[in-house]
């Protein structure tokens, strides 16, 4: 772990009290995941480490929050929310149209390691189904065929 | 007969419209900024009452005037829930605003956050006041990142102003408000799961009682609120209670937010004065999209009972008037499915998302949301038999009433409303081994 990441988390041991630093521990597996592409079995030691938590304790919070990756994903993962809200409004078009170009399946990376495709639930912003975001943090809504196809070719 | 002229009179005496109370920035140019926010009277609410040191009792008997009714889906009277938080206690209070909404279907928190964050922040700066409390946390749902981020910038802008820290205006009144996110997991909407998320643990919700009031975050006094209702306040303060229960009807005080989602042509968030005829709120909408017909509706969440359309046409929309025809406002997210949605496929689709978001400590919900997943699943597929109909029933009533929390009734719900209100539609693809639609 380099400075810059434990002062990004520092900053987020600052919310909790001085004897609660197990408070900081999603944030701080979040710092990690969005540096590294996805948790190893060291990064988690790592953050066990810092927070003086067994690491036992981290994994179960690793292996329980959705957005965390303990695999690669490649170098975006494209998460695509099918709850009801985006169904209606025809996510399954995009997803296929998703699978078909990218020729990987849920779950699956791209042989060039690019592209990781991910099912997702609702994300909280149904008045802009279909929808997806980016490495958990781009999101991008009212999506078509062409929308999608643009935003491939955007994603270096 | 009566009926008929009853419905007529009480349409033709509804004059509601859509009202901005908690979205009343949206319209401006840069609507989340401190400085739009002031533009319209903002943060006066906190300055009057920390400069005149109003007694606090005061204040929540203006909220009990106001019927505010917390907006993240029970309806428990806010004023109320305030007066539960021990006011003489010696030690950290915390206050938590809940914006970690993941039904499907709620997307209206994200909206006042991205909108009018700092009315939000007022809001809380009140609660804060009036419960004693010294910490505040708002726990943003791990997908809309970067509302997250904005909402830090909210909370910096704040604090620069003067508006949280320690000696806020000079009053002596210390208050810290911080930012927190989820990070994928729809149980942590639920309160005890979220204090146990924000302890740094996994979300599983906590036997109740104690209730947070009691024994919250770090065994502390704690009081959660959803983001809506939190945001109403500042309002209520200006203009009194009962003007904002006037926006309303009896019993269902004020404005509400519906998310509409779904088979509409023009989905979005609608804040509503509560009484609105749902025909109106459609209307509004855009009505159904592609000139189809209305086939249903979920009028606030799926933790909330399907209703058809002849009956939902004509519902009022406030807490009285959905509890009539079955339903209820939850978190007003309103799904609306035209008439080529498959019956099947959408709750086929609703139960997966429940047994994927069992935290899996009671058996009857861990185990109930995966049969109940798999039976529709094999009537999907065209493999169940018309049994498997009334085993679904079985299966969903005995998980109902016999969790720690209520995400296993949430469960239940779409599988009893679903099958009641179409039950020929599960027959004739049960039968048929596919959709008739
Ligand atoms: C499974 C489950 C999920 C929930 N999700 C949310 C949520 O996302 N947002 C919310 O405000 N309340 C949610 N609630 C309700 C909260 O437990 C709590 O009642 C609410 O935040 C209280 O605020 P209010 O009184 O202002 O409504 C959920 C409850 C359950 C059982
Ligand atoms: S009802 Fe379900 S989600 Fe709630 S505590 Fe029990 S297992 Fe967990």
């Amino acid at each position: 772990m380099n400075l810059k990441l434990k002062k990004l988390i520092d900053k987020e041991l600052k919310k909790y009290p001085s004897d609660k630093k197990q408070s900081a521990v999603i944030a701080a597996l979040a710092i990690m995941q969005n540096d590294r592409g996805w948790l190893s079995k060291e990064d988690i030691s790592e953050v066990a480490l810092y927070l003086d938590m067994p690491e036992i304790a981290v994994l179960e919070v690793a292996t329980f929050y959705n957005m965390f990756d303990l695999k690669s994903v490649g170098k975006y993962k494209l998460s695509i929310c099918t709850n009801i809200s985006c169904m209606l409004r025809q996510a399954d078009h995009i997803v296929n149209h998703l699978k078909e170009k990218l020729q990987i399946d849920f779950n699956e990376v791209t042989k060039d390691g690019k592209f990781c495709l991910k099912e997702s639930e609702c994300m909280g912003a149904c008045g802009g189904a279909p929808l997806l975001t980016v490495n958990n943090q781009k999101m991008h809504e009212n999506l078509n065929i062409d929308k999608v196809d643009q935003l491939l070719k955007e994603l270096k | 007969m009566n009926d008929v002229v009853d419905k007529n009179i009480q349409l033709e005496n509804n004059n509601k419209q859509l009202f901005n109370i908690c979205l009343r920035t949206s319209s401006l140019k840069n609507p989340g900024s401190i400085k739009t926010y002031q533009s319209i009277g903002g943060y006066e609410q906190i300055k009057r009452i920390l400069k005149n040191n109003i007694d606090p009792q005061q204040l929540i008997d203006e909220i009990k005037i106001s019927g505010l009714r917390g907006r993240g889906g029970a309806g428990f009277p806010t004023g109320v829930k305030w007066s539960f938080m021990p006011r003489d206690y010696d030690g950290t209070k915390y206050i938590v605003c809940n914006s970690d909404e993941g039904e499907p279907g709620t997307f209206k928190d994200r909206d006042i956050i991205r909108y009018n964050p700092h009315q939000l922040i007022e809001g809380m700066i009140i609660g804060a006041y009036i419960m004693n409390a010294q910490v505040g946390f708002n726990y943003i749902h791990g997908e809309i990142w970067e509302e997250y981020v904005s909402f830090e910038k909210a909370i910096e802008d704040a604090r620069k102003a003067g508006f949280l820290g320690n000696n806020i205006l000079g009053s002596g009144f210390d208050f810290e408000l911080h930012a927190v996110h989820g990070y994928g997991a729809y149980i942590c909407g639920e309160e005890t799961a979220l204090i146990e998320s924000i302890e740094g643990k996994k979300g599983q919700p906590r036997y109740k009682p104690p209730f947070p009031a009691t024994y919250g975050i770090y065994g502390k006094p704690t009081n959660v609120n959803n983001t809506e209702t939190y945001a109403s306040i500042p309002w209520i303060i200006e203009h009194g209670g009962q003007e904002f229960m006037n926006h309303g009807v009896p019993n269902s005080g004020g404005t509400k937010i519906f998310s509409v989602s779904g088979h509409v042509e023009k989905p979005g968030n609608y804040e509503i004065q509560l009484g609105m005829p749902f025909r109106q709120l459609l209307a509004e909408a855009g009505g159904v999209w592609k000139n189809r017909r209305l086939k249903a509706v979920i009028p606030g969440g799926p933790s909330t009972p399907v209703v058809p359309a002849n009956i939902i046409m004509d519902a009022t929309l406030d807490y009285d008037g959905l509890a009539q025809i079955g339903s209820s406002v939850g978190a007003g997210s309103m799904i609306v499915m035209d008439e080529s949605t498959c019956m099947v496929q959408a709750l086929r689709r609703l139960s997966y998302f429940f047994y994927e978001e069992s935290c899996g400590q009671c058996t009857p919900c861990r185990e109930g949301t995966g049969w109940v997943y798999r039976i529709v699943d094999r009537i999907f597929k065209g493999q169940a038999t018309l049994a498997d109909l009334d085993l679904l029933t079985d299966v969903s009533k005995k998980i109902s009433g016999r969790t720690i929390c209520a995400l296993g009734d949430a469960a239940a719900t779409p599988v009893l409303s679903f099958i009641k209100h179409f039950r020929s539609e599960f027959e004739n693809f049960i039968k048929h081994g596919k959709s008739l639609n």
